[in-house]
C-alpha cells in the first residue's frame, strides 16, 4: 500500500473524490498542504485574492454543476475571510466543503499565532464540521465531508487540519473509501407513498391551483419532473428567487417570480389559490410576506427534503418529506394512470383569470420619467444578446432583482445568486468559478456599483488565469436597494447610500488588464454589448449608467398579504 | 408546555456544542441540560427541559435530529414517563432549625449526607415539582447553596431510546 503524509493524503482525497479545482490562499499553517499541491498536476490550484472570493468560486461551481465546491484556506484570517463565503452557502444549501489550516494541535487553546477557533466559528452556519485529530483519519474524513456536502439537503462542510496532521515526514498507508456509512446520518431517498398518492388525488380535484417550487428543485435535479407534472396538469408555475430556471421561464404556464419583488400575477394566483404544491421552497419571509394574511383560501401540499422545512413557518396539510425528483416522478406517474383528470372547465377560467392579471402589470416599467437608461432595459437587452442562455451571476441589490425579473431562464442551474444572505460580493467571484469550469459558455456577471467594490481586487485572479467573463454593472451610483427602501419608507432620507467618489471603472479594469467599455445612452447599448460578447477571450467590464431613482416593483407592502403591492411608484393594489 | 427532550448522540468532541449551538441560535428555551455516558461509550446521553409552543417543539426535535453527531431524539412527554432531578441543598442548620430541616427531609424522603454544627446538607431525587416545594417549605431565609442536576427522565414500560 502507498505511504503518504496527511498533506498528500488530502490531496490524493480529493483527486479520487474528482475534484479538479480548488480555490484557495495560502499560509502558515497550510504549508505543507500546499508543498504537496506543488508536487502533483491532478488537482489544480487557484490563487484567488481574498479568501471570501475562494470560498464564492467553490460555491458557484456547486451551484452550476451540483457538486460540491473546494476551498482552501489558512488557519486565522484566512479562515475567518472565509466565513461569510460559508454563510452564503449555508443559507442556500449549497454543497461545499472547505479546509482550513489550524494551528498545530499541541498548541491549540494556547492564544497560539493565527489561531481561532473555526469549528466554534463556523458551527451556526455549516451542515458539518470535522477536526482532524489523526492524520489516518484524512482519507475517511474527506469522503465523509463530501457525502454530507452532497446528499440530503446540500450545505458546507468545514475540516479543520492542524498543521503537525500534515508533516511530510510522518508517513501513512493511504486507502480512499469507496463509500461512507454514517449511522446518525441517513438521508431520504423517497416519498411516503400515501401521502404522495392524497396530493394526486387533491392537485387532481383542485380548481385554483399554483406550483410553487423553490431551489430545491434546482438542487435536487428535479426540473424535468416539475415540467412534466405541471404540463400534464395545466397548471400555472412561479419560482422562488432561488427556483429560477426550475420551469422554463418563457413558457406561457410561467407566471414569474413571488414574494416581495414576485409578478403581480404570481402573487394574485397565490393569494387566490385554492391549493398550492409546494416543492422544495422554504416559505421564507421574503416570499410569504404576513404570515397570518398567507394564501387565506389555500390547503398546502409540502414537499421538501428536509422535515424541518416544512410547518416552520407556514403549517402544510399534506406533508411530503422526501427529494423532489423522486416526489415529482411519482406524481408524474400516478397522474398519467389516474382516471380523474382536471376540471377543465375551473381550470379554463383559472388561466382566464391570470391572464388578466398578467395584462395588468405584465414587468411593465416607465422609460419616460428620466433621460437615463433604465436597469430593466439593460437586463432585457442581456437577455437578448445573450439569446436568454448565458450564466448569470448576480450581486446584491436593485440590478439582481431586475435580472431575476427580466433576463427569462429557460434551464436550471445558470441562474446563480446569494437569496438566503444576500451576500454582496458574490458575483464576481462566482461568475470566476462558474467561467473556469465552462470556458465555452457565455457567463456574466451582474453586479452594481457597490457590490462590485466587495470583492473587486479578483480582477487581478481573473487576469492570472484569463478568465473571459463578462460584467454588466448597472451603475446608479447609489446603494439602489438601500435608497428605494429610504424613499418608500423614510421620507427619501438618504442616509449613506449615495456612492461618492466612484472610481473609473474603465480605467480600473484596463490597470488590470481587461477592456473596460462606459455605456451612458441607450442607442449605443445593443451595439456596445454585441461587441462586448465578441470578445471571446477577454474579460470586458460594462459600465452602465442607470438611472439612479429606479425601483423595483412589484413590492409587496410589508406585513401585508401576498396580493398587497406596489406597483409602481404610486400605484398600489 | 414544558417538554422533556431526550437525544442520543455520538460522544465526540463538539457533539456537545452543537446542541447547545442549535439552541441558543434559533432562539430555542433550554430550562435544564444534562449530559453522560451511556452503557455504549460511543453514545451520550441528553436531556433538555424546554418549554415552546408545539410549533416550536416541532422545530426543536427537527433541528435537533438533522445534526449530524445526534442518532436518536424522543420527546419524552409526548407519552407515559418518569422524570428524576437530584438536587443538593445546604441549609442553615442552628437550633430549631435542625429539626425542622430533620423532619422536612424525611417527608420528602430525603438524605442528610453532610452535617457540621451550624449546616446540613441535604440529598433529594424526584421530579422537578417535588424539589421546588421542598425549597419552597424550607423558605429562602435557611438556604444556603442549591445544586441541582437537571431532569433525566426515561419512557415507560418496554419503549427504549437505543440504535
Ligand atoms: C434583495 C433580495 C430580495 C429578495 N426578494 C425575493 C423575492 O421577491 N422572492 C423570492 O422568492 N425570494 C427573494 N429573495 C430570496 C429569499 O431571501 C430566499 O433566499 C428565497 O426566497 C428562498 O428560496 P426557496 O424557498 O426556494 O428556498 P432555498 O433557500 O432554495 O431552499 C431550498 C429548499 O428546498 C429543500 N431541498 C433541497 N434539496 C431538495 C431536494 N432534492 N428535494 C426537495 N427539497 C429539497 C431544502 O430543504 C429547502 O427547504 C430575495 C433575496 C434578496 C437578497
Ligand atoms: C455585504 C453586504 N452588506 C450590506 C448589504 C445590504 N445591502 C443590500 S443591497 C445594498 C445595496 C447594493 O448596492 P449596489 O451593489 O450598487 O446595487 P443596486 O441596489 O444599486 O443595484 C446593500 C448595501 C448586503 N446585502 N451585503
Ligand atoms: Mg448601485
Amino acid at each position: 500500500m502507498e505511504q503518504l503524509s496527511g498533506g498528500e493524503m488530502l490531496i490524493r482525497a480529493l483527486k479520487d473524490e474528482g475534484v479538479k479545482h480548488i480555490y484557495g490562499y495560502p499560509g502558515g499553517a497550510l504549508l505543507h498542504i500546499y508543498d504537496a499541491l506543488f508536487q502533483q498536476g491532478d488537482v489544480q490550484h487557484v490563487l484567488v485574492r481574498h479568501e471570501q472570493a475562494a470560498t464564492h468560486m467553490a460555491d458557484a461551481y456547486a451551484r452550476a454543476t451540483g457538486k460540491a465546491g473546494v476551498a482552501l484556506v489558512t488557519s486565522g484570517p484566512g479562515a475567518t475571510n472565509a466565513v461569510t463565503g460559508i454563510a452564503t452557502a449555508y443559507m442556500d444549501s449549497i454543497p461545499m466543503v472547505v479546509i482550513t489550516g489550524q494551528v498545530m494541535s499541541t498548541l491549540i487553546g494556547e492564544d497560539a499565532f493565527q489561531e481561532t477557533d473555526m469549528i466554534g466559528v463556523s458551527r451556526p452556519v455549516v451542515k458539518h464540521s470535522f477536526s482532524v485529530q489523526n492524520p489516518e483519519d484524512i482519507p475517511s474524513i474527506i469522503k465523509k465531508a463530501f457525502h454530507i456536502a452532497e446528499s440530503g439537503r446540500p450545505g458546507p462542510v468545514v475540516v479543520d487540519i492542524p498543521k503537525d496532521m500534515t508533516n511530510p515526514t510522518d508517513r501513512f498507508n493511504y486507502e480512499y473509501p469507496k463509500s461512507i456509512k454514517l449511522r446518525s446520518y441517513n438521508p431520504v431517498s423517497r416519498g411516503h407513498s400515501g401521502q404522495i398518492k392524497k396530493a394526486v388525488d387533491m392537485v387532481l380535484g383542485a380548481k385554483r391551483l399554483v406550483i410553487y417550487a423553490g431551489g430545491g428543485v434546482i438542487l435536487g435535479g428535479a426540473s424535468k419532473e416539475l415540467t412534466e407534472l405541471a404540463q400534464l396538469l395545466n397548471a400555472p408555475v412561479t419560482n422562488t428567487l432561488m427556483g429560477l430556471g426550475g420551469y422554463p421561464g418563457t413558457d406561457r404556464q410561467f407566471i414569474g417570480m413571488l414574494g416581495m419583488h414576485g409578478s403581480y400575477e404570481a402573487n394574485m394566483a397565490m393569494h387566490h389559490a385554492d391549493l398550492i404544491l409546494a416543492v422544495g421552497a422554504r416559505f421564507d419571509d421574503r416570499v410569504t410576506n404576513g404570515v397570518d394574511k398567507f394564501c387565506p383560501t389555500a390547503k398546502i401540499i409540502h414537499v421538501d427534503i428536509d422535515p424541518a422545512s416544512i410547518s416552520k413557518t407556514i403549517k402544510a396539510d399534506v406533508p411530503i418529506v422526501g427529494p423532489a425528483k423522486h416526489v415529482l416522478n411519482e406524481m408524474v406517474t400516478l397522474v398519467k394512470d389516474s382516471k380523474k383528470q382536471p376540471e377543465k372547465e375551473a381550470v379554463d377560467s383559472w388561466w382566464k383569470q391570470i391572464d388578466e392579471w398578467r395584462t395588468r402589470h405584465g414587468g411593465h416599467y416607465r422609460t419616460d420619467d428620466s433621460e437615463k437608461m433604465k436597469p430593466q432595459q439593460v437586463i432585457e437587452m442581456l437577455s437578448k444578446v445573450t439569446g436568454g442562455d448565458a450564466y448569470i451571476c448576480s450581486d446584491v441589490g436593485q440590478h439582481q432583482m431586475f435580472a431575476a425579473q427580466y433576463y427569462k431562464f429557460n434551464k436550471p442551474n445558470r441562474w446563480i445568486n446569494s437569496g438566503g444572505l444576500g451576500t454582496m460580493g458574490f458575483g464576481l467571484p462566482a461568475a470566476m468559478g462558474v467561467k473556469m469550469n465552462f470556458p465555452d459558455e457565455e457567463v456574466v456577471c451582474v453586479t452594481g456599483e457597490g457590490s462590485i467594490q466587495m470583492n473587486i481586487q479578483e480582477l487581478s485572479t481573473i487576469s492570472q488565469y484569463n478568465i473571459p467573463l463578462k460584467v454588466i454593472c448597472l451603475n446608479n451610483q447609489s446603494l439602489g436597494m438601500v435608497r428605494q427602501w429610504q424613499d418608500m419608507n423614510y421620507e427619501s432620507r438618504h442616509s449613506h447610500s449615495y456612492m461618492e467618489s466612484l472610481p473609473d471603472f474603465i480605467k480600473l479594469a484596463e490597470a488590470y488588464g481587461h477592456v473596460g467599455m462606459k455605456v451612458d445612452k441607450y442607442e449605443d447599448l445593443e451595439a456596445a454589448m454585441t461587441k462586448a460578447f465578441a470578445m471571446k477571450d477577454r474579460m470586458v467590464f460594462m459600465d452602465i449608467t442607470v438611472d439612479p431613482f429606479e425601483h423595483v416593483y412589484p413590492m409587496q407592502v410589508p406585513r401585508g398579504s401576498m396580493r398587497d403591492m406596489w406597483l409602481s411608484k404610486t400605484e398600489r393594489t | 408546555m414544558r417538554h422533556i427532550i431526550s437525544v442520543l448522540m455520538e460522544n465526540e468532541p463538539g457533539a456537545l456544542s452543537r446542541v447547545v449551538g442549535l439552541f441558543s441560535q434559533r432562539n430555542f428555551n433550554i430550562e435544564s441540560l444534562t449530559v453522560a455516558p451511556t452503557e455504549d461509550s460511543t453514545l451520550s446521553r441528553l436531556t433538555v427541559t424546554t418549554i415552546g409552543s408545539d410549533r416550536v417543539i416541532e422545530q426543536i426535535t427537527k433541528q435537533l435530529n438533522k445534526l449530524i453527531d445526534v442518532v436518536k431524539v424522543v420527546d419524552l412527554t409526548e407519552g407515559d414517563h418518569v422524570e428524576r432531578e437530584l438536587m443538593m441543598i445546604k441549609l442553615k442548620a442552628s437550633g430549631q432549625m435542625r429539626a425542622e430541616i430533620k423532619r422536612t427531609a424525611d417527608i420528602f424522603r430525603g438524605q442528610i449526607i453532610d452535617v457540621t454544627p451550624t449546616t446540613y446538607t441535604v440529598q433529594l431525587t424526584g421530579a422537578s415539582d417535588k424539589l421546588d416545594a421542598f425549597i419552597e417549605t424550607l423558605g429562602a431565609a435557611h438556604i444556603m447553596e442549591v445544586v441541582r442536576t437537571g431532569v433525566s427522565g426515561l419512557s415507560r414500560g418496554e419503549k427504549v431510546l437505543s440504535i
